[in-house]
């Protein structure tokens, strides 16, 4: 079942064409890999699928309906949720806070439920970023986690609110590799759970290890798709530079 | 050892509290171990305080707010017309309450509307409404001496067993207010997401605009209301009124830990601040020092405690 559908989507800001034409699917339980170089129009893609942009012209399907008006706020009623690197976390705050950003659990006089929030947030802590005993309590805050750990956060309270679709923007940018190998597996913890993920990276091997189908964004056009079980690395490697070097 | 740890900043500023109490108390025994200096400092505590907590939520969102002592005044001069010409303490209050809102309102259009900086919009403000209130008031001062005579006054000013100034409990109401607000209402989350990483709240779903809106006619309500307070007290209204405030009040938020860089403050911080910056003055004078050396203390306070911020900071101790 196909939860995104896109059809000769086009784009453009003032003289300049980001999307010419572009057709996307997104599958339920799919990891997609969205390749290409920097200004293919990767980014515009994705902020067309989580509402931060409008489309131009063409067809928007979520669910097999059809999208006429988007916004981030709709995008996220339906349960699209985008994980950027740093982006959507608040360093100063206690984790806690940030896990239950802009959904706290309040009585009905508007006041947050501390005590529930933080026992959540501990169990989110110990089972998906593995941290025991070294110090790290809900209260802590954010600017006291590694970047992978941050990703896994944001990467994990998508989840705990039912994302069905979470588009990862560079994820593993930045970050040393035992640091990247901690969000691949948070990566194919979504699989585990039966949710879609879009996952934006310059990095192959990564997205090889986790994705099952790859989309080459070029020049604003995605003419190339390729399944896993149809190449290995050192062929999309290939196709990639192919692509660049037109 | 954890709650030393977490409320570090708490404990730096209730120490500077306890350190200067008991200088005082060495330098002039016979005035700080008696009450009359308590009350006389619970009844001027508030004007300052009340300020400083609104301005704690401003800053915590990442706003500046220059216009307090304008909308201070502003807020006084409705509130003594209105009070000439009905009679009515509690109507007054309602106006000017309301008038203060009104100013916070207009803070929060040029700036969230309009696109003008926090800083630059709040001192357009400050002229403008100053300005104004000044025209119609013809830049004569108001007499209230009447209201002394009203049961409205003994909710405002009045004592409580001739020791405690009614003005101090509607600080410690509010104070308990902001407390919850900043802490535990989904309110403070959004102030605190807005000025520690606008971008993510907003990413996340937070109304940034209409929290900084929320946030600037707060800070206008607390102007108006200290504005009454001062009015009530004095029973007086003037046109200069509020102008002394200006430094005080950041002085206030700022010793108790708040951070000028938005997301990070706490109200007990501004609620102890602006304790030891309104004793300062009087302490000194008591103690036998000449009021010349009033600043000069003052920058020995400030720079101590921002100092032992800076360097007890989350980075510097690896929190």
């Amino acid at each position: 079942m196909e939860i995104i559908r896109l059809e000769n989507i086009w784009k453009s800001f003032g003289k300049i064409h980001a999307l010419e034409g572009v057709n996307f699917s997104l599958k339920k339980n799919e990891i997609v890999g969205l390749l290409g170089d920097n200004g293919a129009g990767k980014s515009t893609l994705v902020k067309i699928i989580s509402g931060v942009f409008p489309h131009d012209k063409g067809n928007f399907y979520l669910n097999g309906e059809k999208i006429e008006k988007f916004s981030p706020k709709l995008a996220r009623q339906n349960r699209i949720e985008t994980v950027h690197q740093d982006r959507s976390l608040a360093e100063n705050q206690a984790i806690w806070r940030n896990f239950f950003m802009g959904r706290h659990k309040t009585n009905f006089l508007g006041f947050i439920d501390k005590k529930f929030e933080k026992k959540e947030t501990l169990k989110i802590l110990q089972k998906n970023l593995g941290l025991k005993g070294v110090g790290i309590t809900p209260d802590s805050p954010v600017s006291s986690l590694s970047g992978g750990e941050r990703q896994g956060l944001s990467i994990g309270r998508a989840m705990y609110f039912d994302s069905e679709v979470i588009i990862l923007d560079e994820p593993t940018t930045a970050l040393a590799q035992n640091e990247s190998q901690k969000v691949i597996s948070f990566i194919k913890e979504i699989k585990n759970q039966g949710k879609s993920c879009i996952l934006i990276t310059h990095n192959l091997r990564h997205v090889f290890e986790v994705a099952d189908r790859f989309v080459i964004v070029s020049r604003g056009k995605t003419d190339t798709i390729i399944n896993k079980a149809d190449t290995d690395l050192d062929n999309l490697t290939k196709i990639l530079i192919d692509h660049a070097g037109i | 050892m954890n709650f030393i740890l977490k409320y570090r900043h708490q404990l730096i500023i209730t120490s500077i509290l306890i350190l200067l109490l008991c200088l005082f108390m060495f330098l002039s025994p016979r005035t700080f171990l008696s009450s009359g200096i308590y009350s006389a400092y619970m009844s001027t505590i508030p004007f300052t305080a009340v300020l400083a907590l609104g301005l704690t939520l401003v800053i915590v969102c990442g706003e500046m707010d220059l216009s307090f002592p304008a909308v201070m005044a502003a807020s006084g001069f409705v509130f003594s017309i209105v009070f000439i010409e009905t009679g009515s303490v509690f109507l007054s209050v309602a106006a000017a309450v309301f008038t203060g809102g009104l100013c916070g309102a207009l803070n929060a259009f040029l700036i969230v509307k309009i696109g003008v900086p926090s800083i630059i919009a709040t001192i357009g403000t400050q002229f403008f409404i100053r300005g104004l209130t000044v025209l119609l008031a013809q830049g004569l001062a108001k007499s209230l001496i009447g209201i002394r005579d009203t049961f409205g006054y003994q909710i405002l000013s009045g004592r409580i067993a001739d020791f405690i100034p009614m003005q101090f409990v509607w600080l410690v109401i509010l104070t308990i207010v902001f407390l919850l607000i900043l802490n535990s209402h989904v309110l403070g989350d959004r102030i605190r997401f807005t000025g520690d990483n606008a971008n993510a709240a907003r990413i996340m779903g937070i109304s940034v605009n209409r929290t900084k809106t929320f946030v600037f006619i707060i800070m206008g309500v607390c102007s108006g209301f200290s504005g009454v307070l001062v009015c009530s007290e004095m029973a007086n209204w003037w046109p200069t009124q509020g102008e002394g405030f200006m430094l005080i009040v950041f002085a206030s938020v700022f010793i108790g830990g708040t951070s000028v860089f938005g997301g990070k403050g706490t109200i007990y911080g501004t609620f102890i601040g602006s304790i030891i910056i309104s004793m300062i003055e009087a302490g000194l004078v008591s103690a036998g020092a000449q009021g010349l050396w009033t600043r000069f203390v003052y920058g020995i306070v400030i720079i101590t405690a921002v100092s032992f911020y800076a360097k007890t900071s989350d980075k510097k101790i690896g929190q």
